[in-house]
C-alpha cells in the first residue's frame, strides 16, 4: 500500500467554470438537501430517497408513536424486511414480527419483505429500490452497502428512523472523503473480502471514521457486482459513514435485470423507463480535483487471502499465518458474503468432498433469489452432499440470535463481517473472518485452510 | 455538573459488548435493557454502577451495530457521560439523541484512572480528574440543540408542533 501524500490532495481544486470540485458525498448530500453545493463539515437536513428498517421496526414504531401521528409522512419511502431473526426463534421474536406486520398493514407499506425473502441490503439491491446517486438511510450499520451502486447509504439509529418516518428528513454532517485506488486484477483465490480486510487491517477499525470511502481503479472496475457489494458493505467495519463505487455498465445491467424482475418487462420499459435510463438520470460522479482527506493505492497482485482474528475486525493476519487453527463451526452467509458468487466458490471447494469429522458447515443464502439460483446451479446439492446445513435466507447466527450459536470454547470461521466477543451469542467463543472459499476449505479440513491447497 | 466514578475500558469498545445482539429485538422496558449493559465486557457493571458515573473509552467507542440500546442501556443505568478518544458515528448519534453526553477528549480519556472520581462541567467545557483538568471542544450547534431539547424525540416533537 502507498499512502500518497495526502497534502497534495487536501485542497479541492477549482474547475473551469470556477466552482470548487465536489466529492460524491458532497454531491449526493447537496441534492438530498436541496442545495447547489455543500462543504465538508457542514450540517445538512437531507430528505433520503429510501428509509430502511428490519426486525427493529416494532421498536421504531413505539418511538414514532410518541409523535402522535396516525400516518407516517411518506409510506412509499419506507422499506422493511424481516431478516435478523427469521423464522422467529422464540415467542418474543414472533410477537415482534407480528407487531411489524400490523404496522405494515396499517400504514400501507408497499416495500415489505417477509421472512425468508432475505437480508435487507441484498433484497433492496435485488429489487432495485435504490438507484445511483440516491440517499438511503437505514437503521442498520451495514447501510454503506449501497455504495456498490454509487448510492449514498448510511446507518442511523432507531430514534432517527422514527424521526424520518415523521418528518421525512434528518441532519447529516457532510463527511470528508477518502480515496482508495485498486489497480490490477485480484489473483486467484483473493477476493473483495480479502481486500476489505487488508484495508481495515492496515488502517484500523477506525481508519475511515466518519468518512465517505470512494473506490476507483482498474481493480474495482474488474469486480463483479457481488464483489462490489462485499467491499462496500465491509466499509462499515472501517468506521465509514458511506462508501462509493462508480456506477458503470455492469451496475446498470444489474439494475435493469432487477427492475424487469420486479415490474415485468413491459411495465419496466413502459411506465418507469429502463433502470439504465433512470440510473443515468440520477447517477453522480465525483468531480476531477475533488478534495480527499487521504488517498491510498493498492496493487491487486500484492494482496493475499486474509483472515481477521478474534476479537476485532482489524486484527488481521495473512491466511498462511493462521492456517491450521482447529475450527468446530464454519458459516457462509450474511450481507457481506452470502451471494451467489460466494456460494459458488464454497460449492466448488466442497464438491466431491466431505466435511471433517467434528466440524459443521452452515450455509445461509443472503436471499431467496440467491437460494433459488444456488439450487438451479447445483450448488446447494453439492454443499448438502458434503455435509453442510442450509438455513433460511436472512442474517442467521451473525449476531447471535439463533441458527448456529457456538458453544463456550468453540471456534467459528465465518464469512460475516464482525468477530466481536459475544457477537454470535457466546462470550467465550472465538470468531475468525475470511472469504467464503477459505471458510469452506476450513470446514473440509477441520482447521483453517487455504482452498488452493485442497484443489 | 456531572460527577461520578469512572468505568474505564479500552479501544474499539463495540456495541456487542455494550449490549449483546441476541437481546435487541426482544428486550423491552428500561429495567430489562439496563440489566444487560456491558454484559460481555464487565459483568459487574450493571449491578454496581451509580447515577452520574462516567464511562471512559479509547478510540472508536461504540463501533459496530446501529442498535440504540448500546446507548440507552447506559442512560437507563444513570450514566452521566461517556468520554472517549473518538466515537463511532452511529453510537455518537444514538447517545446524543437520547440525551447522553458523549465527549471527545483524548487527553482526559487517557488520564482518567479506573474508578476515580471525575467531574464534567458542560458550561465551562472542562473535565476534572485527579491528574488534572482537561478542556474539551465545544459541541456542534446541532448537537447542542438536541441536548437542550432533552433528546431527538423531544426536538422533533417541538418542530412538528411549531409546523401545526
Amino acid at each position: 500500500m502507498n499512502n500518497l501524500d495526502s497534502s497534495q490532495n487536501s485542497a479541492g481544486q477549482t474547475n473551469t467554470s470556477g466552482v470548487e470540485a465536489m466529492t460524491f458525498a458532497q454531491k449526493a448530500l447537496a441534492r438530498a438537501g436541496g442545495c447547489d453545493r455543500v462543504d465538508v463539515g457542514e450540517v445538512v437536513d437531507v430528505r433520503p430517497d429510501l428509509v430502511l428498517s428490519h426486525d427493529n421496526t416494532a421498536a421504531i414504531r413505539e418511538i414514532w408513536l410518541q409523535f402522535g401521528q396516525e400516518r407516517v409522512a411518506v409510506p412509499e419511502k419506507l422499506a422493511i424486511t424481516l431478516d435478523h431473526a427469521v423464522p422467529a426463534p422464540t415467542t418474543r421474536h414472533a410477537q415482534n414480527h407480528a407487531e411489524i406486520r400490523e404496522f405494515v398493514q396499517e400504514q400501507g407499506i408497499c416495500h415489505f419483505f417477509e421472512v425468508g425473502r432475505g437480508i435487507c441490503h441484498q433484497v433492496l439491491s435485488e429489487e432495485a429500490l435504490v438507484l445511483p446517486g440516491q440517499v438511503i438511510l437505514g437503521a442498520d450499520s451495514h447501510t454503506p452497502h449501497f455504495g456498490w451502486l454509487g448510492a449514498f447509504g448510511a446507518g442511523v439509529g432507531r430514534s432517527e428512523v422514527a424521526a424520518l418516518w415523521a418528518t421525512g428528513e434528518l441532519w447529516l454532517r457532510v463527511p470528508e472523503s477518502v480515496l482508495i485506488i485498486l489497480e490490477g486484477e485480484l489473483p486467484k483465490g483473493v477476493t473483495a473480502k480479502d481486500f476489505a480486510l487488508r484495508i481495515i487491517g492496515d488502517l484500523g477499525a477506525d481508519g475511515g471514521l466518519y468518512a465517505s470511502i470512494e473506490f476507483s481503479g482498474s481493480g474495482i472496475e474488474a469486480m463483479s457486482v457481488d464483489s462490489r457489494m462485499a467491499l462496500a458493505n465491509m466499509m462499515a467495519e472501517f468506521g465509514a459513514k458511506s462508501s462509493y463505487i462508480r456506477p458503470d455498465d455492469r451496475t446498470r445491467a444489474y439494475l435493469d435485470a432487477a427492475l424487469e424482475r420486479r415490474m415485468g418487462r413491459s411495465d419496466a420499459a413502459g411506465r418507469l423507463g429502463s433502470s439504465s435510463l433512470r440510473a443515468a438520470s440520477t447517477q453522480l460522479f465525483p468531480d476531477d480535483g475533488a478534495a480527499y482527506s487521504a488517498t491510498y493505492r493498492y496493487d491487486a497482485d500484492e494482496l493475499e487471502p486474509t483472515v481477521s482474528c478474534p476479537h476485532t475486525v482489524d486484527n488481521v493476519a495473512p491466511l498462511s499465518a493462521v492456517a491450521g487453527t482447529v475450527v468446530q463451526q464454519a458459516f457462509i452467509g450474511t450481507c457481506t458474503n452470502g451471494r451467489i458468487e460466494d456460494i459458488a466458490e464454497a460449492a466448488e471447494v466442497v464438491r466431491g468432498r466431505q466435511l471433517a469429522a467434528g466440524t459443521r458447515l452452515l450455509v445461509i443464502p443472503a436471499s431467496s433469489l440467491v437460494l433459488q439460483e444456488s439450487m438451479e446451479l447445483g450448488y446447494i446439492q453439492a454443499l448438502v452432499a458434503a455435509g453442510a446445513v442450509i438455513g433460511t435466507p436472512g442474517c442467521g447466527p451473525c449476531m447471535g440470535n439463533h441458527m448456529g450459536v457456538p458453544a463456550t470454547g468453540e471456534v467459528t470461521i465465518s464469512s460475516a463481517n464482525r468477530n466481536f466477543r459475544g457477537r454470535m451469542g457466546t462470550a467465550d467463543a472465538e470468531i475468525y473472518l475470511a472469504n467464503p472459499a477459505v471458510v469452506a476449505a476450513s470446514a473440509v479440513a477441520g482447521r483453517i485452510a487455504d482452498p488452493r491447497d485442497l484443489v | 455538573m456531572i460527577r461520578g466514578r469512572a468505568w474505564k475500558y479500552g479501544d474499539n469498545v463495540n456495541t456487542d459488548v455494550l449490549f449483546p445482539g441476541k437481546y435487541t429485538y426482544t428486550a423491552k422496558g428500561r429495567d430489562e435493557i439496563a440489566s444487560h449493559a456491558l454484559e460481555d465486557l464487565d459483568p459487574a457493571f450493571a449491578s454496581s454502577v451509580r447515577d452520574g458515573d462516567v464511562i471512559v473509552g479509547g478510540r472508536n467507542f461504540g463501533c459496530g451495530s446501529s442498535r440504540e440500546q448500546a446507548a440507552t442501556c447506559l442512560v437507563y443505568n444513570g450514566v452521566g457521560a461517556v468520554i472517549a478518544e473518538s466515537f463511532a458515528r452511529i453510537f455518537y448519534r444514538n447517545a446524543i439523541n437520547n440525551g447522553l453526553l458523549a465527549i471527545v477528549c483524548p487527553e482526559a480519556a487517557q488520564a482518567i484512572q479506573q474508578q476515580e472520581m471525575v467531574s464534567v462541567d458542560l458550561e465551562r467545557m472542562v473535565i476534572e480528574c485527579e491528574s488534572g483538568c482537561f478542556r474539551f471542544p465545544a459541541l456542534s450547534e446541532t448537537v447542542q440543540e438536541i441536548l437542550e431539547a432533552g433528546g431527538l424525540i423531544e426536538q422533533v416533537r417541538r418542530r412538528l408542533a411549531s409546523i401545526d
